[in-house]
């Protein structure tokens, strides 16, 4: 094992998919000679080139559509979203037409594409440029959608991606991008499964099931609550929010009873409302106290750093709420 | 290729100023407005001047034998509908029969299309089977998506048909990214795909233009520029009077040609192709035709008179190429007997499909997801 960033775990990722199979093709804005906003494509122009790696204009609808063409006749796309809120720019194509592709043909055609890309708050670029959207893509079916939260399960699950015969929306997060995590080094080959949920930490009075960036805020929250209220929460990462690994959540509320979800996208109709709405219809008998859900507030995200605080889910709600869940 | 010189048929502005588009109704009898956007100029009053070399007697009559094909195919379908056997939404392609089959038959086996949901005449045009092709429009399971896709989804891989789509200009990137997919290949397939003059105003479609012009893609826009946009006469919606110099801003090779003559139709495809295979990337080609019947079943049609629709039929597919293979001495009765095979052919499609059995409840959650974890939804 060595440590590396998660920018880096997905740049080998995308390096070694390549390498690996000559049907793969990166597309998207600024990927190529520049090596992408975030640099997660840096270099791989120089060492691909540009049949491999794809510089585009900036015209998300096109370019998404294009993909799925390639991808119908067995390309492997992988669509970088600079944003992924630029998904709404896309909409048609992504959930009108990949999403609904083999369903539509009667499964004669298959759609593998990977659109990856960034999303969340933490960084102040406000309503257009913060939002997260893995609830709003499992929603509609026929997208499978993965959102990793460490080094390792990134560039574990990008391969994974890349190989799915399926669309999968692989969502990445701006405040992950520089942490730092234990991966094996690029000569030890591994894939992480798309649809498994892995416990990060073990417990026994509250399961807190979450996702992406959040995870490391439940993580933090976790050791306070220990800490300084003695109570031992367990934390499921999803990794995947399309399928839900409900076994995995079932199993680790069989020993807390107690179910909180955590995630940055609206608590509306999110996948917090769903996962809790399946504890009810499948495992009531396993919940000591009413699960609960956090997601952000339902507003726009506003830029001050003093506002969007107070409007994310973080580390001092998910304490406050699993206290007051404790408490019942 | 002569392009012929356009700018004598746009009528002169006084002051610059856009024409109010109200004020375009009254100047179009005697004005010299071009064939995009008026609704009564026929397809032969199209503008650019290409060779059309003469097709084999023998190949013109398959021809015709494929737009009767399409033509009873349509009516059939039309009568289904009004008896109650196919709901939703219906379009049928009336009228524009020549420019898929010219099209068609100037590509090879291994290209690709993609088109809109008027979009049977293609499915046709290309070798669906008009049995299975009714079946998946009734929904039964023995249609080329068992059911799912219906009328505005036409697929078929095996013939190159990589699908229709239900939403307007949404299945033009798609070819592109198939042409995109030959390019990075290095193959030599091309691409084609149809479109209204009513998905000229999507924003993909742009998009579209600029990407293919840009990367040289081996790819083919063809318009058929039926005048309306549903039930809206284009002169309504067009900010420029020809539709096909949208694309030559993005430096595209463009044509605008009669859509209704399939030899026409097939030189100009058999153009736009060889110019793709070369690496000389995309063209756009507008095919002036006219839809006989409404925008989708059940139209009524009160949007233009019955006098325009009655001129049209003057210049209609069928017509011309009837009046082509006598004038090029195929004898009347092989012309009956062909009209006479297809009725036959019809009459068993239509039995079969009305024979196929609904598929089954559990079909409703497969083709969601593939792959080894996921037939589940």
């Amino acid at each position: 094992m060595r440590r590396t960033t998660y920018i880096q775990a997905l740049n080998e990722a995308l390096r070694e998919e390549l390498q690996r199979d000559e049907d793969v093709f990166l597309i998207g804005e600024d990927i190529g000679h520049y090596g992408g906003l975030f640099r997660v494509t840096r270099n791989l122009l120089d060492e691909f080139g540009e049949k491999r790696v794809l510089d585009t204009p900036i015209s998300e609808q096109a370019f998404m559509g294009m993909a799925l063409g390639a991808a119908i006749v067995g390309m492997r796309p992988v669509v970088e979203l600079m944003y992924m809120d630029f998904t709404l720019v896309a909409a048609d194509q992504i959930f009108n037409q990949i999403g609904k592709y083999r369903y539509m043909t009667g499964g004669l055609l298959k759609a593998p594409i990977v659109i990856r890309g960034q999303q969340g708050g933490g960084k102040h670029y406000g309503s257009q440029h913060s939002q997260s959207v893995d609830s709003l893509y499992a929603h509609f079916p026929g997208i499978r959608v993965v959102a990793p939260a460490t080094p390792y399960d990134a560039k574990g699950l990008l391969k994974s991606a890349i190989r799915d015969d399926n669309p999968v929306a692989f969502l990445e997060h701006k405040m992950l991008y520089f942490t730092r995590g234990e991966a094996p080094p690029p000569e030890e080959e591994y894939l992480v499964p798309i649809g498994k949920a892995d416990v990060k930490r073990a417990g026994t009075d509250l399961t807190i099931a979450t996702f992406s960036y959040c995870l490391l805020q439940a993580l933090e929250a976790a050791e306070t609550l220990q800490q300084e209220h003695g109570i031992d929460c367990e934390v499921v990462d999803l990794r995947t929010v399309e399928p839900l690994d409900t076994e995995t959540v079932w199993e680790s509320l069989a020993k807390t009873g107690r179910l909180l979800a955590v995630h940055e996208s609206y608590a509306n109709c999110g996948v917090g409302a769903e996962l809790v709405a399946r504890a009810c219809e499948e495992a009531p008998h396993l919940l000591r106290a009413p699960a609960r859900r956090l997601g952000m507030a339902p507003v726009s995200i506003p830029v001050s750093r003093a506002l969007e605080e107070e409007a994310l889910p973080w580390k001092e709600e998910i304490i406050a709420t699993a206290l007051e869940m404790s408490r019942r | 290729m002569k392009q012929a010189d356009t700018a004598s048929a746009v009528p002169q502005k006084t002051d610059g100023r856009a024409e109010p588009l109200a004020q375009k109704d009254a100047q179009t009898e005697g004005s010299p407005l071009p064939a995009s956007i008026t609704t009564d100029a026929l397809p032969s009053e199209s503008k650019s001047a290409i060779d059309v070399p003469e097709l084999d007697a023998d190949l013109l009559l398959e021809m015709y034998r494929k737009a009767v094909l399409i033509r009873l195919l349509e009516r059939a379908l039309l009568a289904a509908a009004e008896e109650g056997q196919i709901g939703g939404a219906m379009h049928t392609a009336i009228g524009h029969e020549a420019n898929a089959i010219g099209a068609a038959y100037a590509l090879r086996p291994g290209d690709y299309i993609t088109c809109t949901y008027r979009g049977h005449h293609h499915g046709i045009a290309w070798g669906m089977d008009p049995g299975r092709s009714i079946a998946e429009v009734m929904g039964r399971s023995d249609g080329f998506a068992k059911g799912k896709g219906g009328s505005m989804h036409f697929v078929s891989p095996e013939h190159g048909m990589m699908g229709a789509n239900g939403i307007v200009a949404a299945q033009v990137p798609h070819a592109a990214g198939l042409a995109l997919a030959s390019q990075l290949r290095g193959e030599r397939k091309v691409a084609i795909t149809f479109f209204g003059d009513g998905a000229m105003f999507q924003g993909v479609m742009h998009e579209t233009f600029n990407m293919a012009a840009k990367w040289k893609l081996p790819l083919i826009f063809y318009c058929e520029n039926n005048r309306y946009s549903e039930m809206t006469p284009i002169w309504r919606t067009s900010s420029i009077e020809d539709i096909y110099l949208f694309p030559r801003a993005y430096g595209m090779a463009t044509m605008q040609i009669d859509g209704n003559d399939v030899e026409v139709v097939h030189a100009a495809v058999s153009q736009a192709a060889e110019r793709a295979r070369s690496g000389d990337g995309p063209t756009f080609i507008e095919g002036i035709t006219y839809r006989l019947a409404g925008h989708m079943a059940g139209d009524l049609e009160t949007y233009r008179p019955e006098e325009e629709v009655e001129k049209q039929q003057a210049h209609e597919p069928l017509t011309v190429l009837r009046k082509k293979l006598l004038a090029r001495g195929v004898e009347e009765a092989r012309i009956s007997e062909t009209e006479a095979e297809v009725e036959e052919t019809i009459d068993d499609a239509v039995s079969f499909a009305e024979a196929s059995p609904w598929p089954d409840a559990a079909e409703t959650y497969l083709d969601v997801f593939t792959g080894p974890t996921s037939e589940e939804t």
